[in-house]
């Protein structure tokens, strides 16, 4: 009897549409006419933690993945990119192909051990995993340890726009994260998507339904961490700089931070999030070590009352999804 | 002195003997998380933070109050334990019906705040903590020189492992334990109060976790990023053994810590990542891990 109370499936779909299409409208209308009230270099380092924290969603939000480690496709792909960029005189387009391209490799690899255990342990297993290549990270030769890869040119986009223009640069960090934003609605709401979603609910009836769960996760893994190494990329030209923190344990514990703030499993979520969190740190800056204890108050805040995040709330109260 | 494959039996015993050390932090913590997941279906991500926590507890108690190490073994523990206790009935019973993820990301959350407290109470620099007088100086072997402290350090680990196997599958109470584990609904049905046991259950390991730490604060620098390292390495640690059995996590503990010893001396540039390159072969060969039962 509930059934028929409820609205017609394809109405609350267009409806649904709908309100995505307006708040989607809204993100880039602010995006727009925010690089001439507030600082051009900070906006696009909320919008690569964005885009790397939409990545994450992906997976924890659609798949119910927890990965611990995401830092590892994150910082290394900065550092390749910056690398490319640097030392063999890539261009831009080129760097940040070959940053997102390692990232997918590098998925690959990670995603075949991590998938082989469930739940917890592959939380465990990535954060093992990305701590390995920290320490890889700290003594490979090309990466400069401490210091990083510093001063890594911007070059010009394509031959044609110099990306030392901050305007320009800032176009272009926002269409690439724009692009792989649109990438991840369109995945999560393909029939792949949908798969992914009957394994998060229930993994041994969708494998009774005659899917191959692991292939879907496998690949879900892997588009995650490619889009991951695309925000890595992107950063290093951002800052011309690749470093440590890129790769170490506390950048995967951020991007936790930033999905859970804006809202595990929703579309705008990681956006709204990362927004916050990077406002956050830069306000918090210099105050040092308060900026560590800040975070443990909001992770511990956000699972006991604010499970559902700002978005979250935000589309319960609005009564819809966003 | 004598040579093996090259190397002075005074270096390879050396870095077997730190490797047997490690080795033994490894089995305590990695024990600790044992226990605390059965009963309470969480991954205690603040374990390094009260690992770190027991190190700071005998530092300061020395410094400030003049408790000396041995009274320290005893009693920083306990204190500690108090804490977890706090924590569990403040924050973790909450989660407790929740997905196991978010008692992850909830216990790591934790972590930030304990770690970054102390570090704005003490900074980033190690402390210096005086093996006890008791056993200060050493013995040379012959082959290698074996410091007291040390040999200390590994036996007396080696008995607490024992003991805590001994306590949960040899005894009334550790029955309770494991029966609670398998089946809570049922246990308390027989009446006996399981909420309690939870909480001491991880008062516990948490305690055990302090026991290392206070163990650790002569042989390392106590500061307050002593931890976060150390936990990650007990995750591999733990994914390695399986979670399933107890003697499974000791045996493994000491095994990684000797392995990891080894590659010191052999191949340094791969000693920080061996523990995390075995973890990917065992998950490639057997994934339910070397102790573990199939999920």
């Amino acid at each position: 009897m509930a059934a028929l109370a409820d609205p017609p499936l394809i109405e609350m779909r267009r409806d649904g549409e709908r309100s995505l299409g307006i708040a989607f409208a809204v993100m880039v209308a602010l995006l727009i006419v925010a690089p001439f009230v507030v600082y051009p270099v900070f906006l696009m380092q909320a919008l690569c933690f964005a885009l790397f924290a939409c990545a994450f969603n992906l997976l924890i939000g659609y798949v119910g993945l927890l990965s611990f480690g995401h830092a590892l496709f994150f910082g290394w792909a900065s550092y390749l990119s910056a690398h490319a960029a640097k030392v063999w005189g890539f261009p831009p387009e080129a760097a940040v192909l070959f940053g997102t391209a390692s990232g997918a490799v590098l998925g690959v690899i990670a995603g075949t051990i991590a998938i082989r255990r469930q739940g917890i342990y592959f939380a465990m297993i990535t954060l093992a995993l990305a701590q390995m290549m920290y320490f890889v990270a700290l003594r490979a030769p090309f990466t400069g340890g401490e210091d990083g890869i510093q001063d890594v040119p911007r070059g010009k986009l394509f031959g044609v726009f110099d990306l030392s223009h901050e305007m320009t640069m800032y176009v272009f960090v926002l269409v690439m994260v724009l692009a792989g934003f649109l990438l991840i609605y369109r995945i999560i709401n393909s029939p792949f998507g949908e798969v992914l979603k009957a394994i998060r609910e229930n993994e041994l009836r969708t494998i009774s339904l005659g899917y191959k769960t692991d292939r879907y996760k496998l690949f879900a893994f892997v588009l995650s961490a490619t889009l991951a190494g695309l925000a890595g990329a992107l950063k290093a030209l951002v800052f011309q700089l690749a470093s440590l923190t890129d790769v170490y344990w506390t950048m995967s514990g951020e991007v936790v931070l930033m999905t859970l703030v804006g809202g595990l499993g929703t579309i705008f979520g990681p956006v709204a999030g990362a927004f916050l969190i990077v406002a956050m740190e830069n306000y918090l800056a210099q105050m040092g070590q308060w900026v560590l204890v800040t975070q443990g108050v909001i992770f511990v805040f956000c699972v006991l009352v604010f499970r559902r995040g700002i978005v979250g709330e935000l589309g319960s109260a609005l009564g819809v999804k966003l | 002195m004598f040579q093996i494959f090259g190397v002075s039996s005074f270096a390879l015993f050396g870095q077997l003997l730190i490797g047997l050390i490690n080795g033994s932090f490894y089995a305590l913590l990695s024990l600790g998380l044992a226990v605390i997941f059965g009963m309470l279906n969480i991954i205690n991500f603040t374990h390094g933070a009260q690992y770190m926590m027991g190190a700071f507890a005998a530092y300061l108690m020395l410094q400030y109050l003049g408790i000396d190490y041995w009274l320290a073994l005893l009693v920083v523990p306990i204190l500690i334990a108090i804490t977890g206790i706090l924590i569990e009935r403040l924050f973790l019973q909450h989660v407790r019906r929740l997905d196991h993820l978010y008692g992850l990301i909830l216990t790591f959350g934790l972590a930030l705040i304990i770690e970054g407290l102390f570090r704005n109470s003490f900074g980033s620099s190690g402390k210096p903590y005086q093996v006890p007088a008791l056993l200060q100086g050493g013995h040379n072997l012959g082959f290698m020189f074996l410091p007291n402290y040390r040999a200390w350090v590994i036996a007396f680990s080696l008995v607490i492992c024992f003991a805590t196997w001994f306590a949960i599958e040899r005894t009334r109470l550790g029955s309770y334990l494991r029966a609670a584990t398998e089946n809570p609904a049922l246990v308390r049905a027989f009446g006996i109060n399981v909420p309690r046991m939870i909480t001491l259950t991880y008062g516990f390991g948490v305690g055990l976790a302090a026991l290392a730490g206070v163990m650790a604060a002569p042989i390392y620098n106590v500061s307050p990023q002593m931890g976060s390292d150390l936990i990650i390495v007990v995750f591999a640690v733990v994914v390695i053994g399986g979670m399933g059995s107890i003697l499974g996590a000791i045996i493994t503990g000491f095994a990684l810590g000797v392995i990891e010893g080894l590659t010191k001396v052999f191949f340094p540039e791969a000693s920080s990542t061996v523990i995390f390159v075995i973890m990917a072969i065992v998950l490639l060969i057997r994934p339910a891990g070397l102790f573990g039962r199939a999920a």
